[in-house]
Formats: structure tokens, C-alpha cells, sequence
């Protein structure tokens, strides 16, 4: 097994993804907006947001976070699944505009079951996607309402995103694996 | 490191790692109590039986009620109503429920022992919701999750465990879990109910409850369980009371912010006084909550352990 890898970096990728969505919600629903980040890196992506919504409007933006796995629709794989974390939503999302925030959009299983753990909170309002990658390959309708970088890949390409408060680098990383 | 245990049967079977996960995980489970929609779809489609060979209403409730917060379905056995009148064996009565389908059985039996050969001899997974006089892991589980929840640690902490320690599968499971996890454990009673062997197993022996609770963090008392004979052990429940009971007088001796701690059902004035048991330092109630998010905990870590 032989492992290729290109290394692209994020650079200032990011902070023009943010700007687009703070861009898009009018000041006026801010008070009923809440980030919500996609455990783990989702989460650093999502406190992202919320210090830039904080920095250019001088509102503060409600603040979640949650951890999908006990919503995964692959039960048969579950020797992968991590090590559980905790989910936090502040607020009550009744009525609440809700933006979601992943690092990698794929097949879109993960947002599904982000989804489905938000509604057993209450009836948002709305539910926004935002997502720095998007690397196509979807399995099921779920489209980005941002998506920061567009990235064409093969099904046996993994997309790692790393960020600074995690990782110490702020890089995507594409490996593929190639039987010998 | 995952959790790759298929059983959970005793916390002397886990290790201090394991016991951390699980710890951990209920930590998570625990949120989804505070939810409008008290569930999750985890095991959904997945069947979990509750064999219950000795009465409980507590512990199978509790159990009943983690099973269902995971979306599982539950059937309920109890010995009193059932085939084990008519003389079919534990590991038969198991293995009619495997062929229904059920992938995860809670067990509690009158015999030490009992959920280890049920372990053995079936395929699904087994989780001990007490066995004879031998190990109750969830409530040991819960007893020190609250700990870690009230004092922010386990480690270095004095914990004093008084009453029936010979006959407790409380204080057994409670003394394996607490020595892994690095606590000073005291145990407290008559001699004939505690019994000089519990020093092999890390415990400090005390006969006087007031030398014992000095400078502790946490008091566990146990039940005086009269349906177990414990009664036979000593002259008098008045007697008993008198020098074993916890009073707000004894009690002043431990550390200012002790917690106590009684693994229910309370015989209000014989392990301790209403005084106490209603006292805010007494954490009784926390201890059932907290029951549900642990044995959430216990039986996802087993179904995620389950062999594929």
C-alpha cells in the first residue's frame, strides 16, 4: 500500500468563506441566529464565524456545538465510531435561524444526522449549511448554502482539513491510497 | 484506546481505562436527558432483554428507561412470572430470548456467578445489573460517576463505605472501581459484616464509625437489607443504628463539603436520619438521574463491543 498526498493550504480561503456568509444574513436576524459546529473540526470553524459575526456587526451570535455519532445510519461499521463527545446547544432553536458549520461536505451522511439531532431540539426556523471543502460525491440531496473551496476528488481520496487550535497548521490534505 | 469489551459483568474485570471511558460517555449520555425529544436512534432495531431473577423496581426501570432514551426495544422477564416456574434453566431461558433476536441481555441473579456463565454460553451481550452477593458494577458506576461529577476527581479522594459490606455487591463493585481509579477507601462496620478480607482487595477497616468519617469527602452508606438476613448479624436494628447510623453529630467529623451518598431504597432513621438523607450535601436523588445516562452509557459501549 502506497499512500500519495497533496497538501493545498487554506490561507486567507477562510476568512473570505466567513465574510460570504456574514455577507448573506441581514442584520436584522442576527438575534435569532445560532452557529452550530459539526464536532470536531466544525467546531474550531464554527467559533471562527462567530468571532468574525462578533468583529464586523458587534452582535454576539448564540454558539453550539454537536457530535453526531449516535445519530449514524452505519451501525455496522461502529468498531470505527469515536469516542462519543458531548452535544451543546445552548438555546432553545424553536424559531431559530440556524447555521451549520463542517469543515468536509462528502456524502452528506453527517449532515443528515446533524439534522435529524437538531430537530429532536425543536422546529428551527431555518437550517444553513456552510462548509470550508466541498469535495463533491455526495449520496445523498444535501447541497452547501456556502462552501468555501471547491475541490474535485476520486472516491478513494480521503480530505483532511487541519486547523491552528487543533492542529498546529492550517492546511487541507488529500492522500489517496493506491493498491500495489 | 476504544472500548472493546462485548460484556460488562464486574468493575474487577475493568480497567481503570475502561471505567474512564464509560465515565466519559455517560457524561454525554447525560445531556440527552435535558432534550425536549428524550432519545436518540442509536439502537434502533436492535432488542435488549431485562432477565430479572430477583426483585427490582429501581434498577430495571433505570435500565428500562436507558434502553428505550437509545431508541432499543425492551422486553421485560421476570423469574416470578415465568418459565423458570416451570424449571427451565438461566441458559435456556437466555437462548429462547437470543432466537427472538435479542443482541444485548441485563441480568440480575440471586447467584454470584450467574451473568459470567450467561456470558459464556451465549452469544449476545451480557451487562450485570447485580449478581448474588458479588458485584452491582452500575450502581458503582454511578456511585463514582457522581463522585467525579461533585468533586471534579476520583484520585487522592477518602471514601468511606458503612453497613453490610459481606453481603454488598455495591461495596464490592465500589472498592474494585474506586482503588483503579486511585481513591482511599475506607469500610465501616460491625466485625461480623466486615470481614478482615476486604484488605486484600485495598480497604481500610474501621469498627468505629467515628474514627472512620474523619476527613473524608464521601460517605456511601449501604442498605440494611433484612430480605439478605443481614439482620442476623448484629443484636438489634436499634443497636445498629445507634453506632452505625450517620447523624448530622458524626457526620460534622468528615470534610465540611462531604457528600453522601445511598444507593436506595433508605431506610429513613436506621442507615441514616431524615435530617441527612434531605440534607443538600446528600446527592441520593443526583445518583438515580445520573443511573439512567450510566447504564445509556453501559449498554451502547456493549452494543458497540458486540461481536459483527
Amino acid at each position: 500500500m502506497e499512500t500519495k498526498k497533496k497538501v493545498q493550504p487554506i490561507e486567507d480561503r477562510s476568512e473570505s468563506f466567513f465574510s460570504g456568509i456574514i455577507d448573506d444574513i441581514p442584520p436584522e436576524s442576527l438575534s435569532s441566529l445560532i452557529v452550530i459546529g459539526i464536532k470536531t473540526r466544525g467546531e474550531y470553524l464554527g467559533k471562527r464565524l462567530v468571532e468574525r459575526i462578533s468583529e464586523r456587526t458587534g452582535k454576539d451570535v448564540t454558539f453550539g456545538t454537536i457530535d453526531i455519532t449516535l445519530y449514524r445510519d452505519d451501525f455496522e461499521n461502529r468498531k470505527n465510531w469515536p469516542q462519543l463527545r458531548r452535544t451543546s446547544i445552548p438555546d432553545d432553536v424553536q424559531g431559530k435561524n440556524i447555521i451549520l458549520v463542517d469543515d468536509v461536505l462528502y456524502t452528506g451522511r453527517t449532515v443528515r444526522a446533524a439534522i435529524n439531532s437538531i430537530m429532536d431540539y425543536g422546529r428551527p426556523a431555518s437550517v444553513k449549511l456552510a462548509v470550508l471543502v466541498d469535495r463533491g460525491g455526495r449520496e445523498l440531496p444535501v447541497q452547501p448554502d456556502y462552501a468555501g473551496i471547491n475541490i474535485e476528488t476520486l472516491d478513494d481520496e480521503m480530505v483532511n482539513v487541519y486547523l491552528e487550535e487543533v492542529d498546529g497548521r492550517e492546511e487541507i490534505e488529500i492522500t489517496r491510497k493506491d493498491a500495489v | 484506546m476504544p472500548f472493546d469489551k462485548k460484556h460488562i459483568l464486574g468493575l474487577g474485570e475493568l480497567s481503570a481505562e475502561e471505567i474512564k471511558i464509560i465515565l466519559d460517555t455517560a457524561e454525554s449520555m447525560k445531556e440527552i436527558s435535558t432534550r425536549d425529544v428524550k432519545k436518540v436512534p442509536t439502537l434502533k432495531g436492535r432488542t435488549v432483554v431485562n432477565l430479572f431473577f430477583e426483585p427490582s423496581t429501581r434498577t430495571r426501570s433505570s435500565f428500562e428507561i436507558a434502553e428505550k432514551r437509545l431508541s432499543a426495544d425492551v422486553l421485560n422477564f421476570s423469574a416470578s412470572q415465568s418459565s423458570v416456574v416451570k424449571g427451565e434453566s438461566l441458559v435456556d431461558t437466555a437462548r429462547n430470548f437470543e432466537a427472538m433476536g435479542a443482541s444485548i441481555m441485563v441480568i440480575r441473579h440471586g447467584m454470584s456467578g450467574a451473568p459470567f456463565v450467561l456470558a459464556r454460553e451465549i452469544g449476545a451481550s451480557v451487562i450485570n445489573a447485580g449478581d448474588g452477593s458479588h458485584e452491582h458494577p452500575s450502581q458503582a458506576l454511578i456511585d463514582i460517576f457522581t463522585i467525579r461529577e461533585k468533586k471534579g476527581r476520583i484520585e487522592g479522594l477518602n471514601v468511606l463505605i458503612v453497613g453490610d459490606i459481606l453481603n454488598s455487591r455495591v461495596a464490592r463493585s465500589n472498592i474494585f472501581g474506586l482503588r483503579k481509579l486511585g481513591a482511599n477507601v475506607r469500610i465501616a462496620g460491625p466485625a461480623t459484616i466486615v470481614p478482615e478480607y476486604f484488605r486484600d482487595m485495598g480497604a481500610e477497616i474501621f469498627y468505629s464509625l467515628e474514627h472512620a468519617i474523619e476527613n473524608v469527602d464521601v460517605v456511601i452508606m449501604l442498605r440494611i437489607q433484612s430480605e439478605r438476613k443481614t439482620l442476623e448479624y448484629f443484636p438489634s436494628l436499634r443497636e445498629y443504628s445507634g453506632l452505625y447510623g450517620l447523624t448530622r453529630e458524626k457526620l460534622s467529623l468528615a470534610k465540611e463539603d462531604v457528600i453522601v451518598m445511598h444507593p436506595g431504597p433508605i431506610n429513613r432513621g436506621v442507615e441514616l436520619t431524615s435530617e441527612i438523607a434531605d440534607d443538600p450535601g446528600a446527592v441520593i436523588l443526583e445518583q438515580v438521574a445520573n443511573g439512567i445516562a450510566v447504564r445509556m452509557a453501559m449498554i451502547y459501549l456493549v452494543a458497540l463491543g458486540e461481536s459483527l
